[in-house]
């Protein structure tokens, strides 16, 4: 009976594993080709061996300016930039124990979002003082959200989200003065800030959003087992042996600052964060940590929807506009869905 | 309705809470400064004899009575907005039974903000009294739809259910305004002036317009006052005192989406002053609504037009949009009420 149930489990746990590893490949294959599309597909479409003979610094008439200086550079920042909102957004859900508790509808992003808007457009400040003063304000504004969702009284999600939804209200409030304020030729820019877009994105604003997610993905996806016990809740994580608020303090810092630096170079892209969390866990499963599938979905989800909004349609639509209106449906599929259930 | 409404008042007699005349006074003071303010302020600042010159002298022609002139109706319209959506944020909050319920948070903004853009670039419209219409319906279907999904499920329309409702259905349809707006650069155009409008739009024109809804919605929401106290009691308790429960949501609900569905048709949206309104004045008066939805009203007014100064002066020498005012001011109530809340209630 008992080697029967051993059997079993382990019999379970190969599936799952045998799952985990088709649907990251799946996922993965993915991301490649939409990468590989984003960089043919433009104005002009060129064939394969063009573009990789461009990559490898080939010139060819119009080609290379076309490849490397334009697609290349927004292909980079969308395949980042989701990568970091996937792992994030999946780091605080699974953390907090609620799809909807997630940078984007906790006020987070509004909190990078206001800094980087008043780098711009007050203190004409470089890229590197950007990235910085707005993971310092998405830092910040976690550490605000969390102390005033935890004065003295027991701790609650509810409590946190609304919490977080009225200080994303004032800081949107503070984005839309400093664009009121800002000169009209910094506007292109600002705007960004308002849906989220791949456009005009560059080389050289590149290199932080590198550096942060070689230093922090790794972090959150070998936190990842932790992570997966502290879903079972905190008394069952301690007497588990995981330190719960190192462990915890280390994620959230980790997932601020991926947050913070995408956000900086290509705005908040709605819904991104918050989606691939939950669309990762029902391809994979339970079980696994889902930080690499959540990253790989977020890929996914910000190339098809920039290629999407540039070829689908008359007029080009930045990326943000494209997976608001995808998400915005599942949002409220998932709020039907939790309140049937009475999860909220 | 009538007869529901006379019964509930002989049964309930009417007792006036302990501040109400201290709150009168000073809520008609602070009125009276605001709107000196709101006369003087501005990105030119006017001088006391020009001012009683633009008052008392309506044919005066100097360059500052003329901005009086201007300024009066737009405070005037100000007023109304404030008035409106205060007394909106109290209908609605007594119909959810909900601490929070304000136009914003439940969406309704957006709604209309999203009729008013098709009407723009589908139908051509282009006057405040067709903008007007189309704002209500949607409105109102925005409404519907926001209390329909945060209602669904255990323990009804809870105040953390309606928020992330109300959330997600903006988000979705302020996606939907862009995705209409950005190849129409014509439909962009005009609805930046709505989107910006604020109460600077406000000339007697607008406040003609606006006046008969805020009539009805206000009339509306003196008459069911005193039944929906009743249904603050629970459903079952307020039909054995002889209201019907239905008919009355219906039309305190109607009058509420009335009112704030016509102030953002007019001023375009302006969030949480029905939450700060209300809150201050149940905080100060008590749960009686015969008390709070006038003086809701009152400091809607002050609120609105305090917040539409400080744009003013804070945006000059432009104006900043009164509806970021009122957030940054606002928004900190729902954080109160979020902190102040029992677990269990969110």
């Amino acid at each position: 009976m008992t080697t029967n149930t051993i059997a079993y489990i382990i019999e379970g746990r190969r599936v799952r594993q045998r799952r985990w590893i088709v649907v990251t490949s799946i996922l993965a294959v993915l991301s490649v080709v939409l990468c590989c599309a984003m960089l043919m597909l433009g104005n002009k479409n060129y064939p394969v061996q063009d573009v990789l003979r461009a990559l490898t610094g080939e010139k060819i008439k119009g080609v290379s300016f076309a490849v490397n200086t334009i697609r290349l550079p927004r292909m980079l920042a969308g395949l980042m930039a989701g990568f970091a909102f996937g792992i994030a957004g999946h780091t605080f859900q699974t953390m907090l124990r609620n799809p909807l508790a997630n940078p984007n509808v906790i006020g987070i992003t509004s909190g990078s979002g206001a800094a980087a808007v008043f780098c711009i457009t007050m203190l004409h400040a470089s890229d590197t003082v950007i990235s910085i003063a707005s993971v310092i304000a998405g830092l910040v504004t976690t550490i605000i959200i969390y102390l005033l969702s935890n004065n003295g009284r027991s701790f609650s999600i509810g409590r946190l989200i609304l919490i977080g939804i009225g200080i994303q209200a004032m800081l949107d409030a503070v984005i839309s003065y400093l664009m009121l304020k800002s000169a009209q030729y910094d506007l292109p820019v600002v705007m960004r800030w308002l849906s989220g877009s791949l456009n005009g994105s560059k080389m050289n604003e590149l290199p932080p959003l590198v550096i942060t997610i070689v230093i922090f993905a790794p972090i959150i996806i070998m936190l990842g087992k932790h992570l997966s016990i502290l879903e079972l809740g905190e008394q069952s994580a301690t007497s588990l042996g995981v330190n719960t608020n190192k462990t915890r303090i280390a994620l959230i810092v980790s997932a601020v600052i991926m947050i913070s630096i995408a956000t900086s170079i290509t705005g908040p892209i709605a819904f991104v964060a918050f989606l691939s969390g939950p669309i990762a866990k029902r391809l994979v499963g339970a079980g696994f940590s889902g930080a690499i599938p959540a990253g790989l979905v977020g890929v996914i989800l910000v190339l098809a929807s920039d290629l999407i909004g540039q070829f689908a349609f008359e007029t080009r639509f930045p990326v943000g506009i494209i997976t608001g209106i995808l998400g915005a449906p599942y949002l409220i599929y998932l709020l039907i869905r939790m309140n049937r259930k009475g999860d909220l | 309705m009538a007869s529901t409404t006379t019964s509930i008042n002989k049964q309930v007699s009417l007792h006036v809470p302990k501040h109400f005349t201290k709150v009168l006074v000073i809520g008609v003071i602070l009125l009276a400064l605001c709107v000196l303010a709101s006369l003087v302020f501005g990105s030119r600042v006017v001088r006391w004899n020009d001012i009683i010159d633009g008052l008392f002298h309506p044919n005066a022609e100097s360059f500052e009575a003329s901005i009086v002139h201007k300024r009066i109706s737009r405070t005037v319209f100000g007023l109304f907005c404030g008035a409106a959506l205060g007394v909106s944020g109290s209908l609605m909050q007594a119909v959810t039974r909900n601490p929070i319920a304000d136009p914003s948070i439940l969406g309704v903004n957006t709604g209309a903000s999203l009729f008013v853009v098709c009407g723009i670039a589908f139908l051509q419209i282009s006057t405040a009294s067709q903008y007007i219409w189309l704002a209500l319906v949607g409105a109102m279907l925005t409404a519907i739809f926001v209390y329909g999904i945060g209602s669904m499920g255990r323990g009804g329309a809870t105040p953390l259910k309606l928020v992330l409702a109300g959330a997600a259905t903006s988000a979705a349809l302020s996606s939907l305004v862009s995705a209409i707006m950005i190849p129409r650069s014509y439909v962009m155009d005009q609805f930046r002036f709505w989107q910006v409008g604020s109460v600077g739009a406000g000339n007697w024109d607008v406040v003609g317009t606006f006046a008969p809804f805020l009539i009805v919605g206000i009339v509306l929401a003196f008459v069911t006052a005193p039944a929906l106290n009743a249904l603050a009691l629970g459903d079952e308790v307020a039909t054995g005192l002889g209201v019907r429960t239905g008919t009355l949501r219906l039309l305190a609900a109607v009058a509420g989406v009335l009112l704030c569905g016509a102030t953002t048709a007019l001023a375009g949206p302006i969030g949480f002053i029905g939450l700060l309104a209300t809150h201050v004045m149940r905080l100060v008066l008590g749960p009686d609504l015969r008390f709070v939805i006038p003086m809701s009203a009152l400091s809607g007014a002050i609120v609105l037009t305090l917040s539409d100064v400080i744009g003013r002066v804070v945006g000059s020498p432009g104006e900043l949009e009164v509806g970021v005012v009122t957030a940054f001011v606002g928004a900190p109530i729902l954080i109160l009420i979020a902190m102040k809340a029992k677990v269990r209630s969110l």
